[in-house]
């Protein structure tokens, strides 16, 4: 694996069951590359995602994880991941936002898994630069949907991630809190060299701020740079020529 | 007034009761936030099984009770993760099982059915001696791997996936709290009986949610509201002659309706 690769997938196929979700999928991922991974529902994306992180076991083929294999991958802390439904725990859990932002620190920790003063500047840090420091001993559970995001953002940048990974983050948003929201992706990409995989439904949008594009529909149907999207053959050939032109014309 | 408070079995009772009210208090709020607020039910149900299979053999009915209610701990969380169900139809299996086992072992014997019933009630103001050292070094042990594992335990309370995603071993974090609420469970048998157990898991953790303002102090909440609970309860019982565990539980209603009523008037 090139020095510069941070991700390398080499013939990735998984099944639930009888039910085939990945065939043969290949990409590499470069150092500051900001992905848009899109594709329909039940493309696989979320799984493929998930299998890159170690939350699902099962796969055939290979995914390298910043240089190490990611069935030996151990220093997570240089991964940082958006899930997609930051609003899934539950509502009456009394965490605050500081509590929080501070379980990103846990995969830097060894036991007893004690914060200290160093990891509490961290934290006021990273929700700063998320512009979420007023929020700090605010509950979760209280906070806009908007605000959330940007908790559960903070939670995944407070270890310093060489690789920021984001599921459809989004969603919940509105059309003002979703470009604000990606303006701050592409600016920690571009300042701080943040290598950005972005799972998206929204292909014209996300051409805007990514600079690759994979399109996942089970295998890859297209991997390369967005302005190669519209004059793909692969993606002619799966789109059909007119639904092709009306996605084009929209990006 | 107080003279009361000069007799052994009081400073038992207190002592003892509290202890474990508080070890109830913290382990339960872990457990409703997790939506597992039944599993107290569930292992007192086979914590009757267990006492049955110790009176019918002669052993003393606790040093059977936790180790049955440990593997049945285990038992659930393996039927909720491996047979894909949900922890209350898994909680619903391995209590039927020890209330069925209890019941046959009752229908066996003829001599220890009155002792085993005994067991569904609890009377902490009977608590012996050794079972209040027992009730001490368990309590002890249990709340100092709740603060060793704390951020552990609140990762993967708040969110399992991400948890897993961090390095936290939520498989061993799930069997920990499990294993810690099957034997806080048997402790609190003698405290409030097999019927009420989940009473003592729940109530004050339900209390604790309604007012705080952050995990820590919800956690604080809980404890003080179970203890209060306990101390009151049995100072009622004693003075008003009712069964105490009743009292314990009742107490514990009334700060959780107080809790619910404030809550109401701040809005």
């Amino acid at each position: 694996m090139p020095v510069n690769t941070v991700l390398s997938v080499k013939n990735m196929s998984f099944s639930y069951g009888a039910m085939e979700v990945l065939r043969d999928v290949s990409f590499d991922v470069l150092k500051g590359d900001y992905i848009g991974l899109a594709g329909p529902n039940g493309a696989g994306k979320t799984t493929l995602i998930k299998t890159i992180l170690g939350l699902t076991d099962g796969y055939t083929g290979s995914a390298e994880l910043l240089g190490m294999e990611r069935r030996n991958f151990n220093t997570w802390n240089r991964v940082g991941y958006l899930p997609q439904r930051v609003n899934a725990f539950n509502p009456l859990f009394p965490a605050k936002v500081k509590e929080v932002v501070g379980l990103g620190l846990l995969s830097k920790k060894s036991f007893p898994k004690r914060f200290n003063a160093a990891d509490e500047v961290k934290i006021l840090q990273t929700l700063d630069l998320m512009g979420a420091a007023d929020l700090g001993d605010k509950l979760v559970a209280e906070l806009s949907g908007g605000q959330q995001q940007r908790v559960f953002l903070a939670r995944a940048l407070a270890p310093d991630p060489e690789l920021l990974i984001l599921d459809e983050p989004s969603t919940a948003l509105d059309p003002v809190s979703r470009e604000g929201f990606y303006d701050v992706i592409k600016k920690l990409n571009k300042e701080r060299g943040i290598t950005t995989i972005l799972i998206t439904h929204d292909t014209a949008q996300i051409g805007r701020y990514a600079n690759k594009l994979l399109y996942l529909d089970k295998r890859v149907i297209f991997y390369g740079q967005f302005g190669d999207f519209c004059h793909s053959p692969e993606m002619t050939a799966y789109f059909g020529e007119f639904s092709q032109h009306l996605i084009c014309h929209q990006h | 007034m107080f003279h009361f408070l000069s007799y052994a079995f009081i400073q038992r009772a207190y002592l003892a009761g509290s202890f474990i009210a508080a070890l109830c208090a913290m382990l339960g709020l872990f457990l409703v936030l997790r939506r597992l607020s039944l599993i107290g039910d569930g292992l007192a149900h086979v914590s009757f099984g267990a006492i049955a299979l110790g009176l019918f053999f002669g052993f003393y009915p606790f040093y059977v009770a936790v180790p049955v209610a440990l593997i049945a701990s285990y038992f659930i969380l393996k039927l909720t993760e491996k047979a894909k169900m949900y922890g209350d139809a898994a909680i619903g299996i391995v209590s039927s099982v020890g209330i069925a086992g209890g019941v046959i072992l009752a229908g066996l014997s003829k001599g220890f059915n009155v002792d085993l019933f005994s067991y569904l009630f609890g009377n902490i103001l009977a608590i012996s001696g050794r079972e209040v050292y027992l009730s001490l070094a368990l309590s002890l042990a249990v709340l100092l791997v709740i603060l060793v594992f704390y951020n552990d335990l609140f990762s993967a309370t708040f969110d399992q996936e991400y948890a897993k995603l961090t390095g936290v071993k939520t498989d061993r974090i799930n069997l920990l709290l499990t294993s810690l609420t099957a034997v806080t469970v048997v402790l609190a048998i003698k405290v409030v009986g097999i019927m009420l157990v989940s009473a003592l898991l729940i109530l004050p953790a339900v209390t604790a949610l309604q007012l705080a303002k952050g995990f820590k102090f919800a956690m604080f909440l809980s404890v003080l509201a179970a203890v209060l609970s306990v101390i009151a309860g049995i100072t009622v019982s004693f003075f008003m002659d009712l069964p105490a565990g009743a009292a314990i539980v009742m107490c514990n209603v009334l700060f959780f309706s107080a809790a619910l009523l404030s809550k109401k008037l701040v809005r």
